[in-house]
């Protein structure tokens, strides 16, 4: 079997050759056009005065185009047609398009946008948390409030209590092919786009409503993405739909790239939060209840905001049973980029507030924090795995057929649910449950954080630094064990489906497309390895083919983690088909039971025969039977009511635990890592090299999070980290100096492709361990609780060691 | 005015003439030589991946007029292999998987020929690390990219050490 094999990326040697192509390398017939946007110079306000013609006149100007020439829909949100291409007269962020060049070159264009005469009546912009509440500047009515147990009464009677405030920091994608798109008419109003996007077939809608075509019209591809992260989820359609409008207004194929500075000045981000805690707890550290207020500045426009905060309403509990929990969530409107999707999608947020809470209720106690956290860990799996019985699956999602309103982009996370929410799930007797209800059935930590304690040496190691900084004034070290619980599924429930085509040829040659796309995770490969194990041929006979709305339609956003579980259950599913009418031929040529025919190592065992896997395939087509095959999936079990902050949003959860040590220069405030040490939960591992390297770069990305990537705006609104000179990314220097991985081994207890699980955003909040860590250390300057606020910057551990020495 | 020069890239003499003195190298290679292998990641010196090596020494292509290179020598990642057979640098990386999007990996391995070329960092992990931090990946696969890089100096040094027994 070619599953859970360490098989490398599918395209490394194009890779290392420089000839794979991403969209801004694919060759550009003569005659493209190129764009560039005109952007707003102010974060609020209106345009008085806008003067065009220095901008028509430019060289190599074709076309200049405004909010009002564009033919039919001006709308580029993933959400709440909140969004316009480009902005009438209100301008609502510091980087806002206002109009669109189109010129013979990328330069001129860029060149020309420049040029416009714009004035501005500016009015105060909402730029902070204050700004918002004050104005009550928000989406939604009001704050989303989930509560279970009565959160006052147990925190007053509990033996102590604390109170808090943590700030955490946006951060910027920083994908390393910034946003780019390429479109082609075609005859009769078609359009074909090449877009570097994660969602194919929201393009495809907004290129369609733009255009004025229906969705048939429009192609749209995607090969691969030099990154993505979420910040190609929804960010790429301003890009789209403004080549798509150009290319049918000149009849010329369009192509626009955003330069890094426009990218980061014009696209979201991932949400910054503020979170304020309260937490009442017994002298072991175990938490009687807690309370959360969240509050998060989406930008000026919807996007994916919503779902955002769920999510981290939903991680709010990380690996803790809260039996009595409030958690409210504040979505503000600001005049900055729209926040949009990032890794772990307003999860890593709204775990980093528990896991804050861990750590000062043992400060306050003067205990280990990791002996805090595991008081409050859920209580171990009692369903005995994967031989015992699973509950009953629910009903399914009742249909969603004629409930579609016209123009609702229901592929998206941003789209509003229409499927009436389910009765909640009943949790078995005994089993513990989260704060919005549903059943933690299948908690493995005890014995990851067992296994990782072990392995990194933590009480000895924890012991050793507490001497260490005893004996030492200037540099303090500091370690902690922080564990991560994250949900798997989208929680707009109807997003969780997949489709995927196969064809077989005569040569036994496969051809496998499926609705996901590939941004370096290494989707392809894992579910090429599905494809080539169903048939029992070699991975290279399986051709991996690039992402295209016109072979699987309405497909969901490569989000959420779900790549791999979704998509490689649909091409499971059209393989099987096709190996399934394959058997029955043999099993009648034969006289034998089709299940006893078995497709193992290129061959076809049959009836005491074996054939090659092409002879079977040229046989099946000289016998006039079907080779090309779709496949769908769904996932089972999910009902979610959102608004109650009720039922099983998740399928199952991914665990991970990280063990990480710093050391702190209390004179400067400059710190490394030293070492980090990993247990990862990938299930039955379906590549392990691949998960290896996600669990790796996760946490590097999510350690760069929270501490050396600040996104600073200035008074006025500007972003004024707009360039990797001012906004630091992790180097290869960067990285913990030892540093070790390892995969927990254990099947899925749900039925997931081969048993595996979702491994794309779960590490990223591996990286909490290191803000934890600085926190550890930081207390070994006094008795205060350091109270450390993201990205712990040099500056913010120097300020936050200041605090504590004062505090003295 | 228009300027005129003639450089090698990958081993092929190429005359250019520009209209504009003030057009990058990068651009050179992507728009008018038809190698789009050369990334532009962030246009301005900071990310490496538009890293190539122009007479044997590493350089940010972005930030390189190619007006200044009349008669230089340019090696981009399209020019490593010789014919099928792997740069072992480039081998390298895909032994050991150093990417993950691939989209830094061109910059990553001209600056990886580059610094084992330089001879200062040898094969100490460290050192080759700080080398190497020039080339953001966003993906971090550092781990991979480290690794490659330590046993490709590994086997280039071997390599040497051999020819001059």
């Amino acid at each position: 079997m070619t599953v859970a094999k360490p098989l490398p990326h599918d395209a490394a040697r194009l890779h290392v050759t420089g000839a794979a192509r991403y969209v801004d390398d694919i060759p550009t017939p003569t005659g493209t056009l190129h764009l560039a946007f005109g952007t707003a110079t102010i974060a609020a306000g209106r345009i008085t005065d806008l003067d065009l013609a220095p901008v028509r006149s430019a060289p190599g100007v074709i076309a200049v185009l405004q909010a009002r020439d564009l033919p039919f829909a001006n709308d580029v949100s993933p959400s709440a047609h909140d969004e316009p291409l480009l902005s009438g007269s209100t301008i609502h962020y510091l980087g806002q398009p206002i109009f669109l060049v189109v010129a013979t070159s990328h330069l001129a264009a860029r060149r020309a946008a420049k040029m416009a005469a714009i004035t501005y009546q500016k009015r105060d912009a909402i730029l902070s948390y204050e700004d918002a509440m004050e104005a009550d500047s928000r989406f939604e009515d009001g704050p989303r409030i989930w509560q279970k147990g009565d959160t006052d009464e147990a925190i007053d009677t509990a033996p102590h209590q604390i109170e808090g405030q943590i700030a955490m920091g946006g951060q910027e994608h920083f994908y390393l092919e910034g946003q780019a798109a390429l479109a082609l008419p075609g005859e009769d109003g078609d359009m074909l786009v090449h877009s570097s996007t994660q969602h194919p077939t929201e393009i495809q809608h907004k290129v369609a409503e733009a255009i004025g075509r229906p969705m048939h019209a429009v192609r749209v591809e995607i090969r691969r993405m030099g990154g993505g992260f979420g910040g190609k989820e929804s960010q790429g359609n301003a890009l789209a739909v403004a080549c798509a409008v150009a290319a049918r207004l000149t009849g010329k194929p369009c192509k626009m790239r955003y330069d890094r500075d426009d990218d980061m000045i014009i696209t979201g981000k991932r949400h910054d939060f503020r979170i304020d805690y309260r937490a009442g707890f017994d002298d072991a550290g175990r938490l009687a209840g807690v309370e959360f207020v969240q509050m998060t500045r989406c930008g000026w426009a919807q996007d994916l905001s919503i779902p955002v905060a769920d999510r981290a309403m939903l991680h709010a509990d990380n690996a803790y049973h809260l039996e009595h929990a409030r958690i409210e969530s504040h979505r503000l409107r600001t005049n900055t980029q729209s926040a949009t999707a990032f890794r772990g999608f307003g999860g890593p947020q709204g775990m980093l507030g528990i896991e804050r809470v861990m750590d000062h209720v043992a400060h306050t106690l003067g205990l280990d924090p990791l002996a805090v956290r595991r008081a409050n860990y859920y209580a171990p799996s009692v369903a005995g795995g994967l031989s015992a019985p699973h509950a009953a699956a629910p009903r399914p999602p009742e249909s969603i057929s004629g409930q579609m309103k016209s123009g609702e982009d229901l592929t998206s996370r941003g789209a509003v649910d229409d499927v009436p929410p389910g009765r909640a799930l009943q949790a078995p007797a005994g089993v513990q449950t989260t704060p919005y209800g549903q059943p933690v059935e299948d908690f493995i930590l005890h014995e990851m954080t067992d296994a990782l304690a072990a392995t990194a040496d933590y009480a000895t190691r924890r012991t050793g630094i507490a001497d260490l900084n005893a004996a030492n004034p200037v540099l303090k070290r500091g370690i902690a064990l922080t564990p991560v619980k994250f949900g798997i599924s989208f929680t707009l429930t109807h997003l969780n489906q997949a489709g995927a085509l196969v064809h077989v040829y005569q040569d036994g040659s496969i051809h496998m497309n499926h609705g996901g796309t590939e941004m370096g995770q290494g989707l392809f490969q894992k579910v090429a390895q599905v494809a080539a194990s169903r048939f029992g041929v070699p991975l290279d006979a399986v051709k991996i083919t690039a992402t295209d709305t016109a072979k699987v339609p309405n497909t969901s956003a490569t989000a959420a983690s779900s790549g791999s579980d979704l998509n490689g259950m649909a091409v499971k599913a059209a393989c099987d088909t096709i190996r399934d009418r394959m058997a029955d031929l043999l099993a009648e040529i034969h006289q034998t039971d089709a299940a006893a025919i078995r497709f193992e190592a290129g061959e076809v065992h049959a009836g005491g025969k074996t054939y090659t896997f092409a002879q079977v395939a040229t046989l099946a087509y000289e016998n006039r039977i079907s080779l090309s095959a779709t496949g769908f999936y769904k996932t089972p079990k999910l009902e979610w009511d959102r608004i109650r902050g009720q039922g099983r949003p998740f399928f199952y959860f991914a665990y991970g635990a990280a063990c990480s040590e710093v050391v702190v220069d209390t004179l400067t405030g400059e710190y490394r890592i030293l070492r980090t040490d990993i247990l990862h939960d990938a299930g039955a591992s379906l590549n392990p090299a691949l998960d290896i390297g996600q669990v790796e770069g996760g946490f590097v990305q999510g350690a760069g999070w929270l501490t050396t990537e600040e996104l600073v705006w200035d008074e006025d609104g500007a972003l004024r980290t707009h360039a990797p000179s001012t906004y630091k990314i992790p180097a290869c220097s960067d990285r913990p100096a030892v540093f070790n991985v390892a995969l927990w081994d254990a099947e899925n207890r749900e039925d997931t492709i081969y048993r595996s699980k979702a491994v794309g955003e779960p590490p990223f909040m591996l990286g909490i361990s290191v803000l934890m860590a600085l926190s550890d250390a930081i207390a070994a300057c006094g008795t205060t609780y350091p109270a450390l606020d993201a990205p712990a910057t040099p500056e913010r551990v120097l300020a936050a060691i200041q605090r504590v020495r004062d505090a003295d | 005015m228009s300027y005129t020069i003639s450089l090698t890239v990958n081993g092929d003499r190429r005359d250019v003439t520009f209209e504009d003195a003030r057009v990058t190298l990068l651009d050179l290679l992507r728009e008018r030589l038809a190698l789009p292998g050369t990334k532009k990641g962030c246009d301005r010196g900071q990310c490496g991946a538009c890293t190539v090596l122009v007479d044997g020494r590493r350089i940010n292509s972005c930030l390189t007029l190619a007006v200044t290179l009349d008669g230089a020598d340019v090696t981009t990642i399209e020019g490593l292999a010789r014919g099928d057979v792997l740069h072992p640098v480039q081998a390298s990386f895909v032994e050991h998987d150093g990417f993950q999007c691939g989209y830094c990996t061109p910059g990553q391995i001209m600056s990886a020929v580059g610094l084992i070329a330089e001879g200062d960092v040898g094969t100490d992990p460290e050192r080759i690390r700080e080398g190497m931090s020039g080339n953001l990946c966003r993906c971090a696969a550092y781990h991979g990219i480290t690794e490659a890089v330590l046993d490709a100096a590994r086997r280039m040094t071997d390599d040497k050490t051999r020819k001059s027994a």
